[in-house]
């Protein structure tokens, strides 16, 4: 028995439909794709669709109240609410460094936060 | 504390009436349910000090159009407000037209009002390049003019605190009770004793009298839509201008408000005493017909809307006098010409609470003006640099559309604006094409800097306009 | 951040450049490597980087640094490469006028109101949102009605969130972006109103940013009412017939106590208006050569003011042209004259720029009417190109080679993008 399933490639602004056919654990055929890209988003996306996390965090004695950070990879897709309710009860102290860890393995992905910006002392 | 008057309704008759009694030695409180003076339907108009020739003869309306229209001049010399005679002229399309320019014509002679002129195609065209070439005739009167209508109310009132008003806002006035002496005033925020009270509270002028028992004057309620426009077009019209009316509507008219901008409306549709709303309908109206005195306006040029309704007294015309419940007077069903007519009607509740009692002794410290705010984008280049250099806030924009500085709102929040809207009806900030986009922001961090309060604590206009949410209530709910 | 202010401005900059946005920021740079001794930037933020401090999102600058940077970063990395580059930064101040001698009035707390000397000034002031004024929706006007980017300052800068129920009207970028930052926030996104039978942002947003997140998208159907009296307590949403009118007997209401605008960006630019600039009618802003230079001598435009960007990395590279331009011409240096108009034909919105030469290699960014796929584009009678696909919310790129141009001897030239078929035949 073989299943087909749709997803939307994420991979460029096109957006291919694309189809992935699986017998069990296994794929067999993606299709619809535009370009190999497609191909390898669709089987990530199959088994375990990941997206990086971006959002802010509190902190103290900068000239803005919160510093945004992002995930420094994709995490799995199920986890990005927790992590941004992790990150959410941080409170942080100015001077912060464009790249600094703001949370280490977050969630146990073995993937940190990091800030995306500096941030001195107000 | 015991008021000789108590005033409900601070829009601008009631600002009018209490700038008016603060020339005497009494004791005055003015109060209102909403946040600032002004919100009202003073706020939500078309902004017209009409010439004076227009009013129907033999009301109440057509006695204090024209005395309105002149006592402006003098408050536009005490109170900074916008304030411009810039004419205006009634366009006629056909014969049925001309002979209402010539009814008005005679009308306003009778009355003393001086200027008044008919021009032709020729000298319209001269006049005003933009207006319909199909116009036949047209009627200038040179007498009428615009006001930013809720800038006076803040002056007003501003003023007459300065000379002793007691101001009560977010008062919302929930009984009034007769007894010997005078009267007891509910509110939502305690009460107060009174011996005269004075009804100007718009809209609800039949609730309020009915709380004592007053009559009423059968208010229905007409709404109208005024839309404005970029000011890419500032400068292409530059009078008011009037179509003749026909006999189911007084007519769309394109109005160059005091800033320049061109404001066109109103529109007039029984509805609610509440119903602020704007419609497909209404817009469709107001450009059409704003299109058939001037072409070269589109729908596209529209940058804000917005609703007032008037309060219509069963007989069309004002409802202002003593009633049977003595001390208490009505100045209720003031739809248009209202505004232009309120410093008149203001000299007029002032002699009728004479009449009815009230002593009247001039109080020799009565002052007649407040500082006039810095309006900085009308500085020249050095007036501008020498306000910065006394004063580096002046520096800051705030409102990049409009440009208003960080000076001018910081002033207009000592001068008593507490909200956005407050900030707005007296700097400008927010009132532009970006309608805020820009500098919300930046007047949300001033109001609670400067009120000690958090930004999610800043509102609109009061009430539960909040615009924002502390962001710890969200994360966790 | 190092305080960059400097605290004495000079009376005469070989350039002075408008907004210190992307735009701004690779401008200074271009005008430095140009020849322009002196470079000053004006931008009325407390910081440069424009827009992009809150857009903190992925999906910038894969062509420019070769990796995904957030909004944030991309700014902060390209300051890096301004300052290395010794350039004056003002910030907190404000550009009142910009005149065609080039004198440049400014205002700002620190330096007061004053006026410096540009040999040539460079136009980089972004661009502002369409509000719900520019659509005109009927109803009540309270609190909770606003632009998509000033929600976004809202929650990425000031740390407050717009409202707890959300409905969000135009699937632009800015929109969808919001839709997922709103509900990583706790607040809940009740859906989004798209007029057009597409979703106007890209697809990898609406997968990200609805699709992730169960929101639902309609399209074809937009607000037609506003409802509440102090705050927004609900808006009318309606289903549009192909001429894109609502069929209000299909209306139906959706509680929620914001609703979010996001339906396009215009470009800024009252200061080129005043300056009496030509401007394109299309685009709204204005029209430029080959080296971004506008009607105005010594006067450039680059970024959002001349035409909106959907990728930095263009504004960057437009931009550091624009500066390039302005920099020689400063410095006595004028390149030759352009020879070829470009003229938007068959499914071509706009072109930017607007002329260009013959002799020298050029990109022209394209935006188009409608989607097609497969496409061809062509250039008069005399080059053509297969492309996989054009959609309006994406602008093309297109390198115009002086080899394409071959047997083109100067004079109009017209763009076309027509489908794949028709091209064949
Ligand atoms: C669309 C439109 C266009 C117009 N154009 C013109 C024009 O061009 N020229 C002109 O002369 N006139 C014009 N008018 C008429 C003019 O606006 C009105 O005549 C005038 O504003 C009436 O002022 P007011 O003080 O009576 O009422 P309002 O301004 O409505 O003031 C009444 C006040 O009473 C308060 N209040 C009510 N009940 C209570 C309570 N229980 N407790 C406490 N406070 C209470 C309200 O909050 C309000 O602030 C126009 C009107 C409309 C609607
Ligand atoms: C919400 C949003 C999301 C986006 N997402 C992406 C994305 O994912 N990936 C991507 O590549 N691109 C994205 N873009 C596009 C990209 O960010 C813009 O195209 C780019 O920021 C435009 O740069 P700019 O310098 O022209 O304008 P802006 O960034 O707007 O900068 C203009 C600057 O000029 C200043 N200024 C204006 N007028 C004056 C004046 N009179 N005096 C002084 N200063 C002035 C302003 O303060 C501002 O700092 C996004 C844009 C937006 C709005
Ligand atoms: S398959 Fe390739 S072309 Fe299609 S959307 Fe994905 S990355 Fe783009």
């Amino acid at each position: 028995m073989t299943e087909t399933s749709h997803y939307l490639c994420i991979g460029c602004p096109l957006g291919c439909r694309l189809e992935v056919e699986t017998e069990g654990d296994e794929i067999i055929e993606v299709r619809g794709q535009s370009c190999k890209r497609g191909d390898t988003f669709a089987r990530q996306e199959h088994v375990d669709p990941r997206r990086f996390v971006t959002t802010t965090v509190a902190i103290e004695g900068a000239p803005w109240p919160r510093l945004p950070v992002a995930t420094a990879e994709a995490i799995p897709k199920h986890l990005m609410r927790e992590v941004c309710a992790t990150l959410h009860t941080l409170r942080l102290e100015a001077p912060v460094e464009l790249g600094d860890v703001v949370l280490r393995d977050a969630h146990g992905t073995g993937v940190d936060v990091v800030a995306t910006r500096s941030l001195g002392r107000r | 504390m015991r008021f000789d008057v108590a005033i409900v309704g601070a829009g601008v008759v009631g600002c009018a009436i209490a700038r008016e009694l603060t020339r005497y030695r009494l004791h005055v409180a003015l109060i209102d349910r909403e946040c600032e003076v002004g919100l009202g339907t003073s706020k939500a108009n078309s902004g017209i000090i009409h010439g004076g020739h227009r009013a129907h003869e033999g009301s109440y309306k057509g006695a204090t159009e024209w005395r309105g229209n002149q006592l402006w001049d003098e408050l536009a010399q005490d109170l900074p407000f916008g304030y411009s005679r810039i004419g205006d002229l009634t366009v006629a399309f056909d014969d049925g037209d001309i002979e209402h320019l010539h009814m008005l014509l005679d009308q306003g002679r009778r009355r003393g009002v001086s200027g008044l002129e008919l021009w032709e195609p020729e000298r319209l065209q001269r006049e005003e390049p933009n207006l319909s070439h199909d116009v036949k005739q047209a009627l200038h009167a040179p007498t009428s003019g615009v006001v930013n209508p809720y800038e006076a109310c803040f002056a007003l009132a501003e003023n007459a605190v300065r000379n002793g008003l007691t101001l009560l806002l977010e008062h919302t006035v929930s009984a009034i009770e007769r007894r010997d002496d005078g009267f007891t005033v509910t509110t939502d925020r305690g009460v107060l004793d009174a011996r005269f009270v004075v009804n100007a509270a718009g809209v609800h002028g039949d609730a309020v009298a009915r709380m004592v028992g007053a009559e009423e004057a059968g208010l229905r309620f007409r709404k109208g839509e005024e839309y404005l426009l970029d000011k890419r077009l500032v400068g292409f019209v530059t009078r008011v201008v009037f179509p003749c009316p026909s006999p189911t509507s007084k007519g769309i008219l394109v109005i160059p408000t005091y800033d320049g901008t061109l404001m066109v409306g109103p529109t007039a549709t029984w509805s609610e005493a509440t119903d602020l709303t704007t419609s497909a309908e209404g817009a469709r109206a107001v450009f059409e017909g704003a299109q058939r005195l001037a072409p070269g306006i589109s729908e596209g040029d529209c940058i804000a809307e917005f609703a007032g309704v008037r309060a219509v007294a069963a007989d069309e015309d004002f409802a202002i006098g003593t009633t049977r419940v003595p001390g208490f007077v009505n100045v209720i069903g003031i739809q248009s010409p209202g505004l232009t007519a309120a410093p008149a009607i203001a000299l007029d509740v002032v002699e009728l609470l004479q009449g009815e009692g009230l002593g009247l002794e001039h109080d020799d410290g009565f002052v007649p003006g407040i500082d006039a705010p810095i309006r900085f984008a009308q500085l020249d280049a050095e007036e501008q640099a020498r306000v910065v250099r006394g004063d580096p806030r002046f520096g800051r924009i705030a409102c990049r559309c409009e440009i208003v500085t960080e000076g001018e709102v910081l002033h207009a929040i000592e001068r008593g604006a507490r909200t956005m809207d407050g900030i707005k009806f007296r700097t400008r900030a927010g009132m532009g094409r970006c309608q805020g986009g820009f500098c919300a922001w930046r007047c949300m961090r001033l109001l609670a800097e400067t009120l000690d309060v958090e930004v999610s604590d800043v509102t609109k206009r009061g009430g539960a306009s909040w615009i924002t949410l502390p962001r710890l209530e969200v994360e966790h709910a | 951040m190092p305080d960059l202010q400097p605290w004495q401005l000079e009376r005469r900059y070989d350039v002075v450049v408008v907004g210190g946005g992307p735009a701004g920021l690779a401008a200074a740079v271009g005008a430095r490597e140009q020849g322009a001794e002196r470079v000053l930037i004006v931008d009325r933020e407390s910081e440069p980087g424009g827009i992009l401090q809150q857009c903190i999102h992925h999906g910038f600058g894969l062509h420019h640094f070769k990796e995904e940077l957030t909004g944030p970063a991309y700014a902060q990395r390209y300051l890096e490469r301004v300052l290395e580059h010794d350039v004056d930064i003002v910030t907190d101040a404000y550009v009142l006028d910009v005149d065609p001698t080039r004198r440049v009035s400014l205002l700002s707390g620190r330096h007061g109101r004053t006026e410096v000397d540009a040999g040539a000034v460079v136009l980089a002031m972004g661009a502002r949102e369409r509000t719900r004024e520019a659509i005109r929706i009927p109803g009540t006007r309270p609190a909770g009605v606003m632009t998509a980017g000033f929600a976004q300052k809202l929650v990425n800068m000031a740390g407050y969130l717009p409202g707890r129920r959300v409905a969000i009207l135009g699937s632009g970028d800015i929109g969808l972006i919001m839709a997922r930052r709103l509900m990583l926030e706790g607040a809940e996104v009740v859906g989004v109103f798209e007029l057009m039978p597409h979703a106007n942002g890209l697809t990898r947003n609406v997968v990200q940013c609805l699709h992730d997140f169960d929101i639902p998208l309609h399209l074809s159907t937009t607000v037609v009412r506003i409802h509440g009296h102090d705050r927004v307590d609900k808006v009318s949403v309606a289903p549009v017939d192909e001429a894109l009118r609502p069929r209000m007997a299909e209306a139906w209401e959706v509680p929620c106590d914001t609703l979010l605008v996001s339906i396009g960006l215009i470009p800024d630019n009252e200061l080129a208006r005043a300056l009496g600039v030509r401007l394109d009618p299309v685009t709204t802003g204005p029209v430029v050569t080959s080296t971004m230079e506008t009607s105005r001598d010594g006067v450039f435009a680059c970024g959002n003011t001349v035409h909106i960007h959907d990728l930095v990395d263009w504004v960057s590279q437009e931009s550091q042209l624009a500066g390039g331009g302005a920099g020689a011409f400063a410095s006595g240096r004028r390149s030759s004259a352009d020879n070829v108009r470009l003229v938007p034909g068959r499914n071509v919105r706009s072109c930017v720029p607007h002329t260009i030469t013959t002799d020298r290699e050029h990109t022209v960014f394209l935006r188009v009417t409608k989607s097609l796929a497969p496409c061809s584009l062509r250039l008069g009678e005399v080059y053509e190109r297969p492309l996989r696909y054009v959609v309006p919310g994406e602008m093309v790129t297109l390198k115009v080679r002086p080899r394409f141009l071959q047997g083109f001897h100067g004079g109009n030239l017209h763009v076309d993008v027509v489908p794949r078929e028709e091209a064949a035949a």
